[in-house]
């Protein structure tokens, strides 16, 4: 295959931002002395920490500003404090929250049932757009589940039968 | 207010919320317009970012009107329309000063390694994002920008982060005017980074994916080549055999955790989670490009541990640029060209969604349903 498109006409705007200067550190390279120096910025006013805030043990403060959207709770929250108890290279860092959010997952559901709303997870998985555009790819979606779950409960059953 | 909520994998539904308050003197309160669900949101719908939490509300993309201000904000005022970067920086910090608004470090206590970002899980800060009515945007003087008169409000909303995303991986390549510029991806930033590619003077631009729909439309959009690596054996042989067995001057991998093409990778990434992530892409990437040339990463990847070829970057002296887009620092000139007509962002929405749809539009965007490219979801409030 050869490069025929010698003539960049057709292209609205070939080149114009094109810039010799643009090297692998920019833009690094607008780093002062003062960078060497650690916490030298004058910091923005800190929010009111009023709620649980885990911070990595890569940094020995919480920053000026934070999310609010879920502090840590029940189990999960246990489970996400263990974690931040180790640096973020870490796999004990990364596993338990990966673990902590399948656990808070189960207590969304535990939530909902027990504020009286039951989960709708046809409407929540989206099905409904899937059943309009991909009924085919939902159908077998359905078979391979009820399947599965056929032969879990049938492999169960021959156990506790033995 | 009506946000979206995250309630497990592949689970999400529109609730009833609190209303967002001032939290500190420099906030704003905005309320939304229009927002996007973007590719990197999949990650967490599917599950895979460590410390996302059930309630948790996404949306990273998102424009609107101003409705209160916090007592130290002077650069805003309410009722201004406002794009509103993704990063959530604070302009003070020694990262900031350096235009490395993605890498703030006065912006998220969870992590260090990443900056703040809206609605993007706890390992981003723990914020509520702009899929919802209205929202909070910490540090308002810094990175919101008013919408220039006469912007279409789909343009407007796409300069948030794809637009940027896709111009700063060209950006990163370092491209010289004649360079071959690869792309693997050709989702919106992808196709963002192919069109970007041209303004730094390639000479020829490929994209790898393997949606033909998409490839379909970054041919058209960016007037470049185009292949789908399902139909060829090896990617990497293809692209060598293609440019004199040198390998191209530039690669892009604008795909991250989940790319499809490897079996290995798709087990241990995807499935496992037993790694960040795919890193397919990654992997063709370092391969394809040419000694000495340079691979500009975009893609997400998760915090754990990669089976990344880090012979391959050693032995062939490679430069790896990767980073959160500068938003806040590329804003000017995305708008300059939006306006000047090189760009059209609002040509990739496919999709406008009521808010109140967002567990179809997910899906419709995840499973890659009725040819989408770019939703966009619109709060009821925005519809009057």
């Amino acid at each position: 295959m050869e490069n025929t498109s010698k003539d960049y006409s057709h292209i609205k705007g070939w080149g114009i931002d094109a810039d010799p200067k643009n090297d692998p550190t920019y833009p690094m390279r607008k780093r002062g002395n003062e960078t060497h120096a650690g916490y030298t910025w004058e910091r923005p006013p800190l929010q009111p920490e009023n709620m649980e805030v885990l911070h990595s043990n890569e940094r020995p403060n919480v920053t000026a500003v934070f999310g609010t959207s879920m502090p840590p709770k029940g189990l999960s929250g246990m489970i996400r404090r263990y974690a931040f108890q180790y640096g973020e290279g870490s796999f004990g860092h990364w596993l338990p929250l990966l673990v902590a959010d399948r656990v808070n997952v189960v207590e969304g559901i535990v939530e909902d049932l027990k504020s009286g709303h039951v989960p709708n997870i046809f409407a929540e998985r989206g099905m409904k757009a899937q059943w309009k555009y991909d009924r085919k790819g939902l159908l077998q979606g359905i078979a391979v589940a009820a399947a599965v779950t056929t032969a879990a409960v049938l492999l169960l059953n021959r156990r506790s039968e033995d | 207010m009506l946000a979206m909520t995250y309630r497990g994998p592949q689970r999400v539904r529109i609730e009833n919320k609190p209303m967002p308050e001032i939290l500190h003197p420099q906030d704003a309160i905005v309320r939304v317009t229009r927002s996007c669900i973007c590719g990197s949101d999949l990650h967490l719908y599917n599950g895979n970012v460590p410390d996302t939490r059930v309630g948790e509300t996404f949306g990273h993309e998102f424009i609107g009107v101003v409705e209160e201000i916090g007592t130290d904000v002077h650069n805003l005022k309410v009722g201004d329309q406002v794009i509103v970067p993704f990063n959530i920086a604070c302009g003070k910090c020694t990262f900031c000063k350096q235009e490395l608004y993605g890498n703030c470090h006065e912006a998220n206590p969870q992590a260090t390694a990443v900056g703040g970002i809206f609605g993007y899980s706890h390992i981003a800060g723990g914020y509520n994002g702009g899929q919802a009515e209205y929202v909070r945007v910490p540090y308002a003087d810094v990175g919101p920008m008013v919408i220039p008169s006469g912007m279409h409000p789909d343009d407007a909303v796409l300069l948030t982060d794809v637009v940027p995303t896709g111009y700063q991986a060209a950006e990163m390549g370092g491209i010289q005017k004649g360079d071959t510029v690869v792309v693997f991806g050709a989702g919106p930033v992808g196709i963002m980074a192919a069109k970007s590619a041209w303004l730094f003077g390639a000479g020829r631009v490929i994209v790898f994916d393997q949606e033909e729909y998409r490839l379909d439309f970054v041919r058209k959009f960016a007037q470049c080549e185009a292949y789908n690596f399902r139909s060829i054996e090896d990617p990497v042989v293809f692209m060598k055999k293609t440019t004199d067995s040198l390998g191209a001057d530039v690669c892009i991998d604008a795909v991250g955790a989940e790319a499809a093409g490897s079996k290995l990778q798709t087990i241990t990434g995807r499935k496992t989670l037993l790694q960040a992530g795919s890193a397919t892409a990654l992997q063709w990437a370092v391969n394809s490009v040419k000694k000495g040339g340079v691979v500009s990463i975009v893609g997400v990847y998760g915090p754990t541990l990669n089976l990344v070829p880090l012979g391959n970057i050693v032995n062939k002296g490679l430069t790896i640029r990767a980073n959160q887009a500068s938003v806040k620092r590329l804003l000017p000139k995305m708008i300059e060209h939006v306006q000047n007509g090189v760009f059209s962002p609002r040509e990739l929405i496919t999709h406008h969604i009521p808010l109140e749809e967002i567990s179809d539009a997910y899906r419709i965007f995840s499973d890659k349903l009725d040819n989408c490219i770019k939703p966009v979801l619109i709060p009821p409030s925005a519809r009057v």
